[in-house]
This record gives structure tokens, C-alpha cells and sequence, in this order.
């Protein structure tokens, strides 16, 4: 039933964890599905942590767009192409084909149009790397069935009142969502509570319950 | 009198300036379909070209501003209008750059405008001087780098007009700007600001003194018309929130009202201050033509109406500067940009200062200025192949 093998496709999931000491383990799985020297549009790109890394580990072109005034003047400041921009608004303007990869991270659940945004990133680059916290994850399941309140998690540690989340999903639901749309997935990642990554012949059950966040590598349908 | 007999001085003769002359074998081929010959510019460099000649950067000044960048301005003895920026350790650094920056076309402080002695009557030009636009100003300017032997500029910036020469630069020579700085400005001239330029023009042209334009052969100065002109505008360069910080409602060196037309309040005082001030080193006529240049400039109109057009394909670094409380050029002219240049898929940055100042703000003492401008020169420089420190 699945449009995805989980084959390793080349990406070294063995020691990642152990690959760059310092960067966070999501950031280098995303860093893994980059080619060389790629054009890569980062949306959300925060204090520019991953278009760092991507430039000094994969020699890219990287373009930054973020929210928060802050984090983009503190882009600027480090060099680095950033503008400040909103996912849900601004996709609109970039032209068809302008990158080789436009990469969504730990951004997605915090967008107005989850489905638009990604339908933009793929029209814009001819991939998508979208990693986002597993809403799917047994921490979460528990909080809500044991204690019965919005779960609080290391990765998702805000009240339900003030978070910027909107739009959490599930692993499941993330594949369906990319099946609906026609998005071929190519490659996808589940990393444990430790960062870990989980093994790759795992059922996608497996995958919703103990992933506590994903990073799927897509690109368009022929 | 003083200030009569000084402008046409300084417009032929600028002191503390280097001069660079074009002769008749190089005439200024002008957007009003004529050429413009002999014509001469003013300009000052700072800190030295390496060998590579690849540290040259531009510096382009807004409608008022001169060559005087980083030093003493030789009228009014005031250090220079953007010092903040420029100099030894400053984010432009002239310990790592070769700066220059000319005076425009139509200026008075040397540059060639309509207060110079037209070579052919030996009298001022006055309003026989052909109108003058932004992309003649950056012409005149690729013929200067033509002379000094400087095929590329490391960085080009400059706020309000001088950004509209910046963005004039990257669509008129892609290939000779490897990175770009335009700050608090707009790739068209918006109607509101059109409209603020006319009544300051009417101002200077209701002033009996202006002769007609003629005030340098009969021996006046309209400069109650240029002072008006200027309190009205240096409004515009100013916030709501600013006035109201520096001025509130307070009187000037008074505790009441005088019933009279006074300048009473300290915002008045200021305002005619400026004024004031601004005619002892400006001319009339000089601030004609630069606003009307700036009202002419619409980059897009040169490329179908399509701005994108203006940068397809541009190899330049840009780093697009706006700030909140500037309503003169505000944000979303910035954006206005930002978008073409995604659309032509350039490099571009783009960040927006929170300040209350207005759109004076660029030329004024903000940290987070600095600390991007210094950031983006730092990514530039290190793809430019130039040293840190040299």
C-alpha cells in the first residue's frame, strides 16, 4: 500500500547522530538528502542554523526566508541571504523551478495552509524536504488519554494557548496528505525521543508510535 | 551675501574634493535626448584600492547629501552626513575598502548641475541645464570608475535616493556590482512623494528672489522658497513618534504662548532652524532638478513594467534595508523589491529595523544597522575572495 520503500537510498542513518557533533540530528538528516552545491530555499530558517550547515557541509546556494524579525536580522548579520517573509503569504512570488530543493523545517505545523505551503514548495523547487514533530508519537497519545490534556513534549513544549502550532499531524496523516496531493515520496526518516533513527524495515505503525518527529524527502509526481 | 557668492565657488571650485573632468570627446549622453559636454565631477575617496582593484565601493548620497561622506563638510564644518557608517572601523570600513563617493549630476557642490558656469556663456546654467534623471546620475557615474580604472565595485550603497541609484547601478551594470546595499528607498517614485516634491518646487519658485531661476545673475537667493521647501520636507523624513519624543508640545524658551506668530513651539523653532541652515549649502535650482529626478525615476517603466525584468539573471548580492516608522519610503516598497528580485531568483536579503526615527533613520545611530550591514559586507567579502583585514 505504501508509495514509499524505506530503502536507505545511500542515506546513512547508522551514527548521525555522531556525524557532525553539535548540529541537531534533524538538521543533519536534512543536510543528508542535499546534493552538493544544490539552490536551496530554506522557509522558516530561524537563527539560520541549518543554511549554515548546509553551506559549509554541502557547498549549497542557500536562500532563507523567516518570520521573525530577530531571527532574520540575525541571519543577515551572519551572512547569510534571508529575507523576512511569511510561508503562508509570500511562496507566491518565488517563480517555478527557481531551486533544487525548498526545505520546510519544524515549520509545517505552524502554517495557516499546511497543503498549500507544500504545494508551493514543490512548485517552486523541484524537491521538498519537510521534517516535522510526530503528532502521532505514544508520549503525546498517553498525556492526552492518561492525564487528558494537550500534550507538553520536549519537542512541542507549549501551552495550548500560546503555541504557534496550528496544525499538528501525524506521521499517517503527513503520507496521506502527500498522497492526496500527488507528491511522490522518496525518502523518509523517523527519529526516536533520542534522536535516533528508527529501523528503516519497521511497519509505518511502528513509525507513528515511537517517531517523535520525521523527515521525508519529496519530490514531484512524473 | 556670503552664501550667493559661495554656491557658484563651491560648484565650480568644491574644496576638499577631487575633480574629475570629461571633455568634449566624452560628453554625458542624457535620458532628455541630449549630450551633456564638458561636464566635471566631484568626488572624495577613503582608504586605498588593493592590488586586485576589487575592494572599490560606491557610496551614492540621497537628494541633499554631497561627497562629503565620511569628513569635514568644507561649508558648513559639520563632520560628514554618514560617518556613522563610513570610516576606520566602521561596518564600511575604510581600513578594508576603497571607498568614493561623487557628487550627483545637477548637485551644487561640484558635480556639474544648473549653479556651474555653462562653458558656452560663461554664466550659470540656471534652468538652461537639461533635466537630469536617476540613471544619467549612475551614467555619469560608470564613466568616473571608467577613469579611476575600476571595472567592478565590491559594494554599492546608498539610502533614499541614493538607493535608487543602487538599484539603477544593478539593473543598468549587473556585471560590475557584485553586491548591492539599497536602504529605505523605492524603484519608483510614489505619488504622495511626487506631491510633497511639487509643493517644496512651488515654494522655491513663489520666492520673488528665484528670479525665474536667474537669482545667480541678478544677484539674489530665494532662500526663504529653499527653506520652506526644506521644513516641509524634512517632515517627511521624520515620524509622528519622533517629533513627539524630541518635541512634544513644548514651547521654545517660553512658558506661555505669545499670541502671535512666533515660532512658539520647539518643533516650529527646529523646523526653521533646518530651513535655515539647509540654504547656506544648498542651491535653489540644484533641488529642483534633484527632485524631479527622483520623481522621474520609475526602474520598472524601463523593462515592460516588469521589475523582475530589471534583474533577471543578476549575479549581485543584495541586502534590502527598510524601517518601520518610515512613510516616506516604507516597508512595503522594500517588499516591493525583495519580490522582483525573488522573482529574477538574485540573491537577495531583506531585513526591517524597528525604530521610531522615520525614514532619517539610515542616516542615524542604529545598532541593527550596522551590525547587518557588517554582516552582509563579512558574506560578501568572503565570496569576493577579500581579506579580512587588509
Amino acid at each position: 500500500m505504501s508509495t514509499l520503500t524505506r530503502a536507505d537510498n545511500g542515506l546513512n542513518v547508522a551514527g548521525i547522530s555522531h556525524t557532525s557533533a553539535g548540529a541537531r540530528v534533524d538538521l543533519v538528516l536534512v543536510a543528508q538528502m542535499v546534493d552538493n552545491g544544490a539552490r536551496v530555499l530554506d522557509v522558516g530558517c530561524g537563527d539560520g542554523e541549518l543554511l549554515r550547515l548546509l553551506s559549509e557541509t554541502r557547498g549549497v546556494d542557500g536562500r532563507g526566508i523567516e518570520l521573525s524579525r530577530e531571527g532574520v536580522n540575525e541571519c543577515v548579520a551572519k551572512g547569510l541571504a534571508v529575507i523576512q517573509g511569511d510561508a503562508d503569504t509570500d511562496l507566491g512570488d518565488y517563480p517555478d523551478d527557481a531551486f533544487d530543493y525548498v526545505i520546510l523545517s519544524q515549520t509545517l505545523q505552524a502554517t495557516r495552509h499546511p497543503r498549500t505551503v507544500l504545494e508551493h514548495m514543490l512548485r517552486i523547487g523541484s524537491r521538498a524536504i519537510v521534517s516535522f514533530p510526530n503528532f502521532g508519537h505514544w508520549q503525546v497519545r498517553l498525556q492526552l488519554l492518561l492525564a487528558g490534556h494537550m500534550p507538553r513534549t520536549d519537542m512541542l513544549p507549549f501551552s495550548w494557548y500560546d503555541t504557534p502550532n496550528i496544525h499538528h499531524c501525524t506521521i499517517k496523516d503527513f503520507r496521506q496528505l502527500c498522497t492526496e496531493i500527488g507528491v511522490k515520496m522518496e525518502k523518509a526518516v523517523a527519529l526516536n525521543a533520542w534522536g535516533s533513527p528508527l529501523r528503516l524495515n519497521a511497519p509505518w505503525w511502528f513509525w507513528n508510535l515511537f517517531g517523535e518527529q520525521a523527515v521525508f524527502l519529496l519530490s514531484r509526481k512524473d | 551675501m556670503t552664501e550667493v557668492a559661495d554656491s557658484p565657488r563651491e560648484a565650480d571650485q568644491p574644496r576638499e574634493s577631487l575633480i574629475a573632468y570629461f571633455g568634449p570627446d566624452k560628453p554625458l549622453r542624457l535620458d532628455a535626448g541630449v549630450d551633456l559636454a564638458p561636464f566635471q565631477i566631484a568626488y572624495k575617496t577613503y582608504g586605498t584600492l588593493n592590488a586586485q582593484r576589487s575592494n572599490a565601493v560606491l557610496i551614492c548620497h540621497a537628494l541633499t547629501g554631497d561627497q562629503h561622506v565620511a569628513s569635514i563638510h568644507p561649508v558648513t564644518r559639520k563632520s560628514g552626513w554618514w560617518e556613522t557608517m563610513v570610516g576606520p572601523g566602521r561596518p564600511i570600513d575604510t581600513e578594508r575598502y576603497f571607498v568614493i563617493c561623487p557628487n550627483v549630476m545637477g548637485a551644487c557642490m561640484g558635480t556639474t548641475g544648473p549653479s556651474s558656469t555653462d562653458p558656452k556663456t560663461g554664466k550659470p546654467w540656471g534652468l538652461d541645464f537639461p533635466v537630469i534623471t536617476i540613471r544619467d546620475m549612475v551614467r555619469a557615474q560608470a564613466m568616473l570608475l571608467d577613469h579611476l580604472g575600476i571595472d567592478s565595485l565590491f559594494t554599492i550603497a546608498g539610502g533614499s535616493m541614493g538607493g535608487m541609484q543602487v538599484l539603477q547601478w544593478a539593473a543598468s551594470y549587473p556585471e560590475r556590482v557584485f553586491s548591492a546595499l539599497p536602504i529605505a528607498c523605492a524603484t519608483r517614485h510614489s505619488a504622495q512623494n511626487i506631491a510633497f516634491h511639487e509643493v517644496g518646487r512651488q515654494a522655491i519658485m513663489a520666492d520673488p528672489e528665484w528670479c525665474a531661476g536667474r537669482y545667480l545673475l541678478d544677484g539674489t537667493n530665494p532662500r526663504r522658497g529653499l527653506a520652506v521647501a526644506r521644513m516641509g520636507a524634512h517632515i517627511t523624513y521624520l515620524s509622528d513618534a519622533a517629533l513627539h519624543r524630541k518635541f512634544g508640545r513644548k514651547f521654545q524658551d517660553r512658558a506661555n504662548p505669545t499670541f502671535s506668530f512666533d515660532a512658539d513651539f520647539e518643533v516650529e523653532s527646529y523646523l526653521r532652524h533646518q530651513g535655515i541652515s539647509f540654504v547656506e549649502r544648498f542651491d535653489a535650482n540644484s533641488y529642483l532638478y534633484l527632485t524631479r529626478a527622483m520623481d522621474y525615476f520609475d526602474l520598472a517603466a524601463d523593462y515592460d513594467g516588469v521589475l523582475a525584468k530589471a534583474f533577471s539573471r543578476s549575479p549581485t548580492r543584495f541586502c534590502v534595508i527598510s524601517f518601520t516608522s518610515d512613510w516616506l519610503f516604507p516597508t512595503s516598497e522594500s517588499r516591493a523589491i525583495v519580490h522582483a528580485l525573488n522573482a529574477a531568483s538574485a540573491r537577495v536579503s531583506f531585513a526591517e529595523i524597528v525604530t521610531d526615527k522615520g525614514h532619517d533613520a539610515f542616516l542615524l545611530d542604529e545598532p541593527e544597522l550596522f551590525a547587518i550591514v557588517r554582516g552582509f559586507l563579512d558574506g560578501a567579502g568572503g565570496a569576493r575572495g577579500l581579506d579580512s583585514r587588509s
